[in-house]
């Protein structure tokens, strides 16, 4: 293992994120700040619980939406971070030295998706430690939170890092973010439970991955969920396995990497 | 010996159709300075980005020190420090840091002692906490040169290395690309400036069409290509070149005043003196005599043209 190489990838990328504090970390707890605000405390104030079973238990709106804020951030911010981490080598063209360096493709996915999930993972921990200011929470399961708030940053960091070398234009960069991930989590749950959907628009639902996310990520939480946890834990692990294969095979033919 | 670099029948055909690099056989010695000389888009970029590993080839196999590029990557890429044609660099990064990151990329522990030096032989110590986007073109490129030695590489490719650097910085290149052959580093580099393979190469190679036409010792390949005029200056101007000249396939300047004879400098009669013999019968009064020899862009120009031609 060049251990080495990764180590100056992990800290470089890890370096403009304290270069960039501002945009990227201050920037997504803000707006996070503001959906509680809004969510939480404006229209949440009007709903009573969400989750109770014959008028007893569920929790309170406000703290319901915290893990699928978390999750909003967690996938938007994963994301952009491992694909512009990437993307940004390809477009001033200093790609050629990670190219030509004695590096295998597991060791550059560490250096970039490491700290594209570590930066996540801080933001994430920085919303949690927020949310606690605006609502009570309290945590059911916190291994299973700690697994599935871990197994997302990395996931969809992969992603990212896919989106990142895929694209060839800062256009097609912010594409997948904005016209398939953002829909995909705000009508995965963030703000409802499917139950509150029309039957129709239930079995939708169920056709979206990020439904099972933020669902076992609730669980975690309040012991409320759309889906069952385990079932969850596997979709997330298949999607991560799914994203490593394609990063692999991309790095093994070259894809948008190599002539 | 064992050649350092040796590539064998490589090919590469883009998804375009177009044949890059045909049937490409070369081998490079240990300490050895090398030139590539071709017009753009001869393949000369293709060539290099083949062997490290930036490209990847259709056929043929390329070894450094003994190792497949391929199957034992790892070892070969650690051996090879490259300095690409255009000046890639990052922004925000610092000079220092950016060369750090290079050696690490390698696999290398950090050496602050040796980034130090090599800071300073590129005159560069006085700007390493300079943001990259800062500098000038020609820091930039001696950057680029810096992060590919950070990780003390056995080969070094210098693909078009003094392009756009004005003629001081060109020189000091020059200098800095002796001083890494004596100390054991062996460069190929890519070049449109004759002069620059002439000055600084030990062997040449043309390459035109993605075909490598020739390698040649630099010395060797101007003593066998290279031809020699005689000019011989007139008193007098003439208006045609009297036939008892003709065997001889003078050119006459316009002027009238001038007569060139071209003669292979590797044949053992040059012809020079029954030349000036057949002048004199011919009544021209001589006023001057001048030789000169073909330089290695001559050469060049011709081996290229020739190659079109076909």
């Amino acid at each position: 293992m060049n251990w080495q190489a990764i180590s100056v990838i992990y800290k470089s990328e890890m370096l403009r994120t304290w270069n960039t504090l501002l945009q990227s970390i201050a920037s997504p707890v803000i707006s996070t700040c503001l959906y509680f605000v809004v969510f939480g405390s404006a229209i949440g104030s009007r709903i009573e619980t969400v989750g109770a079973v014959n008028g007893e238990g569920g929790v309170s709106y406000g703290a319901f939406i915290v893990p699928g804020l978390m999750m909003l951030s967690l996938l938007t911010q994963s994301i952009s971070n491992a694909s512009f981490g990437i993307y940004f080598p390809k477009f001033t063209g200093t790609i050629y030295e990670l190219l030509s360096a004695p590096i295998s493709f597991f060791e550059v996915v560490l250096g970039y998706v490491g700290a594209a999930a570590t930066k996540s993972f801080i933001i994430g921990v920085i919303i949690l430690l927020t949310a606690g200011f605006f609502v009570d929470l309290k945590i059911a399961h916190p291994f299973w939170m700690m697994g599935f708030f871990i197994l997302t940053c990395i996931t969809f960091s992969l992603f990212g890092f896919i989106i990142g070398i895929w694209a060839d234009s800062f256009e097609k960069l912010q594409l997948i973010p904005l016209l398939v991930i953002t829909p995909l989590v705000f009508l995965g749950g963030s703000f409802y439970t499917i139950d509150m959907l029309p039957p129709l628009w239930q079995k939708i639902s169920l056709f979206n991955p990020v439904l099972y996310l933020i669902s076992g990520f609730r669980w975690s939480f309040f012991e409320v969920s759309d889906v069952g946890h385990e079932l969850s834990l596997a979709i997330v692990i298949l999607f991560l396995t799914l994203c490593m294969g394609i990063v692999w095979w991309m790095f093994k033919t070259g894809y948008k990497l190599r002539q | 010996m064992q050649p350092i670099v040796s590539i064998k029948n490589l090919c590469k055909t883009y998804k375009s159709g177009h044949q890059a690099l045909k049937n490409i056989n070369l081998d490079i010695q240990d300490g050895e300075i090398i030139a590539l000389l071709g017009p753009n888009g001869a393949g000369k970029t293709t060539l290099i980005s083949a062997i490290c590993g930036i490209i990847s080839t259709t056929s043929g196999s390329v070894t450094v020190n003994g190792y497949d590029t391929v199957k034992q990557y790892r070892k070969t890429r650690g051996l090879i420090g490259l300095v690409p044609q255009e000046l890639t660099l990052g922004a925000f990064e610092k000079v220092q840091s950016t060369m750090a990151f290079s050696r690490g990329l390698f696999g290398k522990k950090p050496n602050t002692a040796y980034l130090e030096q090599l800071l300073k032989d590129l005159s560069l110590w006085e700007k390493r906490d300079a943001a990259l986007m800062m500098l000038s073109g020609g820091m930039k490129r001696r950057v680029l040169i810096g992060k590919a030695l950070a990780h003390e590489p056995r080969v070094l490719f210098l693909d078009e290395p003094t392009a756009g650097v004005d003629v001081e910085l060109r020189k000091d290149m020059w200098k800095l690309v002796s001083k890494l052959r004596d100390s054991g580093v062996t460069i190929i580099l890519t070049t449109h400036y004759i002069e620059e393979a002439e000055e600084i190469a030990d062997r040449v190679g043309v390459i035109n069409n993605g075909e490598l036409l020739l390698v040649e010792d630099k010395a060797h390949l101007m003593d066998k290509l290279g031809r020699k005029q005689l000019c011989i200056e007139l008193r007098q101007s003439v208006s045609e070149i009297p036939d008892s000249l003709s065997s001889y396939q003078l050119e006459l300047s316009d002027s009238g005043t001038h007569l060139t004879y071209t003669y292979d400098v590797k044949s053992t009669r040059t012809g020079i003196t029954s030349l000036l013999q057949a002048v004199n019968a011919a009544g021209l009064q001589l006023k001057d005599l001048q030789t000169s020899q073909s330089s290695l862009e001559e050469i060049f120009v011709n081996l290229v043209s020739e190659d079109q031609a076909q």
